[in-house]
């Protein structure tokens, strides 16, 4: 008897407890569909733990439109069916009013249509421009694309006078995509493309792929590699291996600390565009990011004990883009909020200045991202 | 000329790994008609074990004797606890019971370790070596020499020790071999752990060139086992000549051929090789005795 009033009174703190800092009214239900496990593991992870924190902090302040947020999260484990079955479950069961994630182009393509015929605005957090291009009425995307990161290499380039490159890249979605606008606008840089190797998703040695890009009649002056995860990594220490005496320049998609670890020595001089995120202590007093970087880094490092990395970046612009657009919307409509985030102008996030437009479902240029070279073993500013 | 001796360098070190994966194939195939799938989960706790052992402060030639224990000890648990129950299923049911063990050991390394890429510093050093124009990585010698090392110590064993040669005669017939007295559950479990340690040595030797993570496994079970096959199932010398025939060839196809099909040129000469020899390159012609 004692035992159960016991049970009982601890049941009754309990709901006393969760009904405390809910505001009244039922919470806002934002949903997210993120590949936490499986290969994008390294770029969901953080994005989980991203919106988890903030949404807590946003709540700790009193929530939005007087109300308490609360996150729906699922892990697809990288894996597009999944991910559209999460969706469906998102707009059907969970009824949330705007979603954030998708971590990989491919879980974010498979999402799209839900999302769109529910009138659902969708923030993905996947690079590849298919997302926004051609624009889609609720669909907006943070990530800067990879056809930025072309342009920005081949400004570098431009800027070094070399024109002759060679391209090695991944066949996986994210390689297989920047080689393609890489290809694409090379002309406009009056920069040629004079050999173009690929390699497979395990592929654990570069060596004959450089060593054809070393041979190309007439030679090369610069090499770039597209892709992610390990193979960048691989690709970086062939490149010192086989001393192939020109630069290396990787694709934003290597901005985390562990590409360093992995490449080592190696990694001495490679460029690369970024997020101004990367090198948050370097950036200039008056440079307007400056404040929002250093912030979201202290607070990510200090409560995950873990470095940031610039794909969490991406989720904390997601969510702060969403949670002002439905303040300024004052609504949870779907169609209301996404005139909002339509109309958001010269918000500040981790990876540049936003503004957005009908026709501009991202709202980033080129100024968003920094040339950076690893020098010492760690991230410098360049430009 | 040059660039030919590059293209051979890197092919035998990639080659390399996939024959010790398929010398794993190969022992456990001949002990039991098991292909055993969980192989590429040995060479991942090896590197993945190393890893952390190093990172937590254990000397480097310690972690990789730890992550070699951690490997028997998980493949003697296989069969153990996977295999051994199963004992007279055919072995097609065995065969779908190492891809399930292969997934929990991956699922269990998972919540264990994390599921970034790492690696360790390379054993002497990492400058490369110039020879004949190509450069090679101190490391791939390495992989060479301790491939080399295991595949003869292997032989020794087989040819030379009671137990080794127990379990040839448990590979030449199984029933004559309980005949005769030996423990073919014995010779089965031994094959699992010495399977364990090959596939733990493998990962230790190639962690520092091609990095490692939980799911490194997979597609080395996959290469090696497309090794054995080539070699001829079931024969030692055909799964170390398999593996650096797959690796040679991936190697030439991507730097004369073309990159983006260098595993389907790998494949299709795979195929075009057992179209002509169904029983590999080495491999015994069975013949069904009715």
């Amino acid at each position: 008897m004692q035992r159960r009033q016991l049970i009982g009174g601890l049941a009754g703190a309990a709901l006393l407890a969760l009904a405390t800092p809910s505001l009244a009214q039922a919470p806002i239900r934002i949903g997210s569909v993120l590949s936490v496990t499986g290969p994008a593991s390294f770029l969901g992870d953080p994005e989980a733990r991203t919106l988890r924190l903030y949404i807590e902090r946003i709540n700790q302040a009193g929530g939005v439109l007087g109300r308490r947020l609360e996150l729906v999260l699922y892990d697809d484990g990288g894996d597009a069916n999944r991910a559209r079955t999460f969706a469906t479950r998102l707009v059907e069961d969970d009824r949330v009013i705007a979603v954030v994630g998708g971590t990989t182009t491919g879980t974010s393509l498979a999402m799209i249509p839900v999302f769109e015929e529910a009138k659902i605005p969708f923030i993905s957090l996947a690079g590849g421009i298919e997302i926004i291009e051609p624009v889609k009425p609720f669909t907006f995307k943070t990530p800067h694309t990879d056809k930025m990161a072309c342009e920005k290499i081949f400004t570098d380039l431009r800027k070094r006078g070399l024109t002759r490159v060679g391209l090695i890249s991944g066949t996986g979605g994210f390689g297989a995509s920047m080689r393609n606008q890489c290809l694409r606008v090379a002309g406009d840089f009056g920069v040629q493309i004079v050999a173009d190797e690929r390699y497979g998703p395990g592929d654990t040695d570069m060596t004959p792929q450089l060593t054809r890009i070393r041979n190309v009649p007439g030679g090369v002056q610069a090499v770039i590699n597209a892709d992610f995860g390990q193979g960048p990594a691989i690709v970086t220490r062939n490149f010192a291996q086989l001393n192939m005496g020109v630069p290396l320049y990787q694709s934003h998609g290597v901005a985390s600390r562990s590409f360093i670890e992995l490449a080592g020595a190696a990694a001495e001089g490679v460029r690369l565009p970024a997020a101004a995120l990367l090198v948050a202590e370097q950036l200039a007093d008056n440079d307007p990011q400056k404040r929002v970087v250093m912030e979201y880094k202290q607070t990510f490092e200090s409560t995950q004990n873990q470095p940031v990395s610039t794909f969490g970046g991406h989720a904390y612009d997601g969510l702060m883009i969403l949670v002002e657009a439905i303040k300024r919307a004052n609504s949870t409509d779907g169609t209301k909020i996404r005139d909002a985030i339509r109309a958001t102008r010269g918000f500040i996030g981790t990876g540049g200045v936003v503004n957005m437009s009908a026709t501009d479902h991202m709202g980033l240029d080129l100024s968003a991202f920094r040339m950076i070279e690893i020098r010492g073993g760690t991230w410098t500013l360049v430009d | 000329m040059d660039q030919l001796l590059q293209f051979v360098f890197s092919g035998l070190t990639v080659g390399a790994v996939y024959a010790l994966v398929a010398l794993g194939f190969t022992l456990i195939y001949n002990a039991s008609d098991v292909i055993n799938f969980a192989q590429g989960e040995f060479v991942m706790l090896g590197g993945m074990v190393t890893v952390f052992a190093h990172a937590a402060g254990v000397p480097l030639p310690l972690a990789a004797l730890l992550a070699i224990v951690v490997a028997v000890a998980t493949g003697l648990a296989v069969h153990r606890f996977a295999i051994e129950p199963a004992r007279g299923a055919n072995a097609v049911t065995l065969i779908i019971i190492t891809i399930g063990a292969s997934i929990l050991i991956r699922g269990l390394a998972q919540i264990m370790f994390d599921k970034q890429f790492h690696r360790f510093p390379a054993f002497s050093g990492e400058d490369p070596i110039a020879v004949l124009g190509a450069s090679i990585l101190p490391q791939s010698l390495w992989v060479l020499g301790g491939a080399a090392v295991i595949v003869a110590a292997l032989w020794l064993f087989m040819e030379r020790t009671l137990l080794g040669k127990a379990v040839r005669a448990t590979a030449a017939n199984r029933l004559a071999a309980r005949l005769v007295g030996i423990d073919t559950t014995l010779v089965l479990a031994l094959a699992f752990g010495v399977s364990g340690a090959i596939g733990a040595l493998a990962g230790i030797l190639v962690t520092p060139i091609t990095l490692t993570s939980v799911t490194v496994g997979t597609l080395l079970a996959l290469k090696g086992f497309a090794a054995a096959m080539l070699g001829g199932i079931g024969n030692p010398v055909g799964a170390v000549a398999g593996g650096l025939v797959l690796g040679l060839l991936e190697a030439l196809a991507a730097g004369f051929l073309s990159s983006t099909y260098k595993d389907a040129v790998a494949f299709v000469v795979i195929i075009a090789v057992l179209f002509v020899l169904p029983q590999g390159l080495f491999g015994k012609r069975a013949v069904e005795r009715v």
